[in-house]
C-alpha cells in the first residue's frame, strides 16, 4: 500500500456552514424541546408510568449501540490486521466518540432530574448495570480518544495495536452492558432474557457499520475525494453479513420465547395482534430493516450501485430505530404478568385491563430530542473532520494496494 | 390528748398521704402506661434511635374483606400524603390502587389493593445506579429524593409496577412527606407514622372493612405474625422469590 495522507475536509465554506445550521436547527429544536420538557415536568411527552422510557429512550440506545459498532472498521485494522482498513481507522473512532456523545446526551436530558448529573457521576450502586454504564461509557470515550491519539500522533503509533486492542474489548463490554439493561430485568416479559446483550453486540455491527458508511460516502462524495468501489464493496458486503446476522438472532429470541409457554401472549402481541407494534416488527424491523436492505446489498447490480448502497445502509438505520422500539416500547406497552392466571378487569392504573396494553403516543418534543442527538453527532464529526486531519486524501482502488486487498 | 386520739389523728394524716401517694402513682401510670405499652407491645422505637432490623413491618391483606368499590384505603393513602389527582390516571402518582382480578378459569372475582410489597430482596433497589432505591433496616423500601436522578430504571425493575414517577411541579406538600418533580416516589409504609412511635398506616387505618392488618413480622405475639401463621397466604409474583413484606389471603 502506497504512504497514507490525510487531510481536513476542505468544502467550501458556505456549504460547510450551511450543513452546519441545518443540523443547528435540530440541535436547537432538542435544546427548547428539553427546556420544555423539564419545566413542564413529563406529563407533556407520551411517557406514563407504565411507559416509563419513551422515543428519547430509543434514539439514546440506537445512538449508543450505533457508537460502538462504528469502531468496528477501526478494529478490523488494528486489532485484526486488515491493512486496507487502517486508513478509516481515525474516522472510524471519532465517529463512535461522537454517536456516544449524541446519545448520552440524549439519555441525560430525559432524566427527570438532569440538574443531578453530578450525583450519578459520584454516588454510586454498584450492583446497578446502570452505575456500571456510567463507566463504560465514559471509559469508551477517553480510550477511544487515546487511540486516536495513538494513531494520528506519529510518535505514538507503535501503541495503536494494543490501545485497539483494549477499545474493542471495551466495546465489547460496552454493548453487553447496554444489552443487560434489559437482559436481567425479571419484572417484564419481553426482557429478561440473557440473549440481549449479544443480540445488542450484533446489532451495533450492523447500526455502527451503517452510519459509518453513510459518513464516508458523504464526505468523500461532498469534497470530491476519489473513494473507490474495492472499499466500498467490502464494507457493504460486511454490512450484508452483519444484517443476516441481526435476523438471526431476531429469529432466535422469538423462537426461545415461543417455546415457553407463559411468553406465548407476548409474542402474539409483537408478532400478531400488537397494532403499531406489529407492523413496526414486521414492516420496519424485518422487511424494511433487514430483509430490503439484505437483497439490495447482495443484488449483482444493485449491490454495486453507490445509490443503492446508501439506500441499503439508511433503511438498516430506519430498521434499527424500528427494532430498538420494539424492545424498548413493545416491551413496556405489554401488560406485566402480575397475577399468572388471572384477568384484571378493573385498575385505576392501567395494569393491563383485559390484557389491554397501555397506551404510548410519542409526543413531538420528545422526537426532536431523538433527532437532535443524531444532528449533535453528524455535526461534531463534520466539525472534527473540518479541523484534524481524520480523513484519508484519496481511497481510490489505485491508492490502496491490491496486493493488500486480497489480504 | 389521751394516747389513742394521739394515734387517731396520725392514722388519718398517714392515710390521707398514703392515698395521695397512690393516687398520683395511679395517674403516673394511665398517662405513661399507653406510650410504654405501644411501645413495648408493637415494637416502635424511640424516635432518636437508629432503625433496627428486629422489626419487619409488613402487611396482610385480606381479599375477601376487600369490598368492590371501596377506595378508602387509595383516598387516605393520597390525603396522607398529598399526591394530587390532575384527572390523569397514567400519569398521576399512585401509591396504592385498587384491583379487581377473574380467575380465568372459575370465573371467581377478587379485589385488592396493591402497593409497594417491601420485598426483602428489592429489585428496585438492586438497579438505582445512585442507591436512592434503598431499603431500611425495619424493611420499609423507600427513595432518597436527594439522590434520585429520576432514570426510572426502577420502576422497569420493579414486578408490582408500584413506583410513580413524578410527572407534574408539585405546588403543595406535607412537611412529613417530601416530594419533587422529576423523581420516583412510592409507598412509604407511613414511615413518618411509624418514626413518630405510630403503628399504623393509613390505609390500614382507613379501611372500613379491616382488610388490611397491619404489623411487625419479626414480633410472633403480633396480631400480624399470628394470623400469618394459623392462615394461609401468599405472595404476589413468589416465583420471583423476593419476600415481599406484604402478603394476600383468598387471592
Amino acid at each position: 500500500m502506497k504512504k497514507m495522507y490525510f487531510r481536513e475536509w476542505a468544502i467550501e465554506s458556505p456549504k460547510y456552514w450551511g450543513i452546519l445550521a441545518f443540523l443547528g436547527l435540530f440541535i436547537g429544536a432538542a435544546a427548547l424541546s428539553v427546556l420544555y420538557m423539564e419545566h413542564e415536568g413529563h406529563y407533556v411527552t407520551g411517557m406514563n408510568n407504565q411507559v416509563v422510557w419513551g422515543t428519547p429512550h430509543v434514539f439514546a440506545v440506537f445512538l449508543i449501540v450505533a457508537a460502538s459498532g462504528a469502531l468496528n472498521v477501526a478494529s478490523i485494522g488494528s486489532v485484526f490486521g486488515v491493512k486496507l482498513y487502517k486508513p478509516l481507522a481515525p474516522l472510524s473512532g471519532l465517529l463512535a466518540i461522537m454517536l456516544l456523545v449524541g446519545g448520552l446526551l440524549v439519555l441525560v436530558l430525559d432524566l427527570g432530574r438532569p440538574d443531578r448529573l453530578l450525583v450519578a457521576m459520584t454516588t454510586y450502586n454498584f450492583k446497578s448495570i446502570f452505575a456500571w454504564n456510567i463507566y463504560l461509557y465514559t471509559g469508551f470515550m477517553v480510550i477511544v480518544a487515546a487511540y486516536l491519539f495513538t494513531m494520528m500522533e506519529r510518535k505514538a503509533n507503535q501503541y495503536t495495536q494494543q490501545m485497539g486492542l483494549l477499545a474493542f474489548v471495551w466495546r465489547l463490554a460496552l454493548t453487553t452492558g447496554t444489552g443487560s439493561i434489559f437482559g436481567f430485568l425479571v419484572a417484564r416479559q419481553a426482557y429478561d432474557a440473557a440473549i440481549m446483550a449479544p443480540m445488542f453486540i450484533i446489532m451495533s455491527f450492523s447500526y455502527g457499520l451503517a452510519f459509518f458508511l453513510l459518513m464516508l460516502i458523504y464526505t468523500f462524495k461532498a469534497e470530491g475525494r476519489p473513494l473507490g468501489d474495492m472499499i466500498l464493496h467490502r464494507l457493504k458486503n460486511l454490512l450484508g453479513v452483519f444484517i443476516a446476522a441481526v435476523l438471526f438472532f431476531t429469529i432466535v429470541y422469538h423462537l426461545t420465547n415461543l417455546y415457553v409457554t407463559e411468553n406465548h401472549a407476548l409474542e402474539s402481541f409483537i408478532l400478531v395482534s400488537g397494532g403499531g407494534y406489529t407492523l413496526a416488527f414486521w414492516v420496519f424491523e424485518v422487511f424494511l430493516g433487514g430483509l430490503l436492505p439484505l437483497a439490495i446489498l447482495f443484488h449483482p447490480a444493485l449491490g454495486i450501485n453507490r445509490n443503492w448502497i446508501v439506500g441499503a445502509a439508511l433503511l438498516v438505520l430506519l430498521g434499527g430505530l424500528a427494532k430498538i422500539f420494539v424492545i424498548i416500547i413493545g416491551g413496556q406497552a405489554f401488560p406485566m404478568a402480575l397475577f399468572p392466571g388471572q384477568t384484571v378487569i378493573e385498575s385505576s392504573f392501567g395494569d393491563g385491563i383485559n390484557g389491554q396494553a397501555a397506551q404510548y403516543m410519542a409526543s413531538l418534543p420528545e422526537v426532536l430530542l431523538g433527532f437532535g442527538g443524531v444532528a449533535l453527532a453528524i455535526a461534531g464529526t463534520l466539525v472534527a473532520v473540518r479541523l484534524l486531519k481524520f480523513l484519508p486524501r484519496a481511497l481510490d482502488d489505485e491508492s490502496l494496494d491490491t496486493q493488500v486487498a486480497k489480504h | 390528748m389521751s394516747k389513742s386520739e394521739v394515734h387517731t389523728s396520725e392514722d388519718q394524716v398517714n392515710a390521707s398521704r398514703r392515698s395521695f401517694i397512690g393516687k398520683t402513682a395511679a395517674l403516673t401510670t394511665a398517662a405513661i402506661a399507653p406510650g410504654l405499652f405501644l411501645h413495648t407491645s408493637a415494637g416502635a422505637r424511640d424516635p432518636s434511635q437508629a432503625v433496627t432490623d428486629k422489626v419487619r413491618w409488613g402487611m396482610l391483606i385480606d381479599t375477601n374483606k376487600c369490598a368492590d368499590g371501596c377506595t378508602e384505603c387509595v383516598s387516605a393513602c393520597n390525603k396522607e400524603n398529598g399526591l394530587p389527582d390532575h384527572g390523569r390516571p397514567a400519569s398521576d402518582p399512585q401509591w396504592i390502587r385498587k384491583v379487581k382480578l377473574r380467575d380465568n378459569l372459575t370465573g371467581r372475582e377478587t379485589n385488592l389493593p396493591m402497593l409497594c410489597q417491601h420485598c426483602e430482596h428489592p429489585p428496585c433497589v438492586d438497579v438505582c445506579p445512585t442507591g436512592a432505591s434503598f431499603k431500611r433496616a425495619d424493611g420499609i423500601v423507600m427513595v432518597d429524593r436527594h439522590v434520585c436522578i429520576g432514570c426510572r430504571y426502577c420502576m422497569m425493575a420493579c414486578p408490582y409496577k408500584a413506583r410513580s414517577f413524578i410527572h407534574e411541579t408539585i405546588t403543595e406538600k406535607p412537611t412529613h412527606a417530601p416530594r419533587g418533580k422529576g423523581c420516583v416516589e412510592s409507598c412509604t409504609l407511613c414511615v413518618h407514622r411509624l418514626d413518630r412511635g405510630e403503628t399504623t398506616t393509613a390505609c390500614a387505618e382507613a379501611c372500613p372493612h379491616q382488610a388490611i392488618l397491619f404489623g411487625d413480622l419479626n414480633d410472633p405475639n403480633s396480631e400480624l405474625a399470628q394470623r400469618l401463621k394459623s392462615e394461609p397466604s401468599r405472595q404476589i409474583r413468589a416465583d420471583l422469590q423476593l419476600n415481599t413484606g406484604v402478603r394476600y389471603t383468598s387471592i
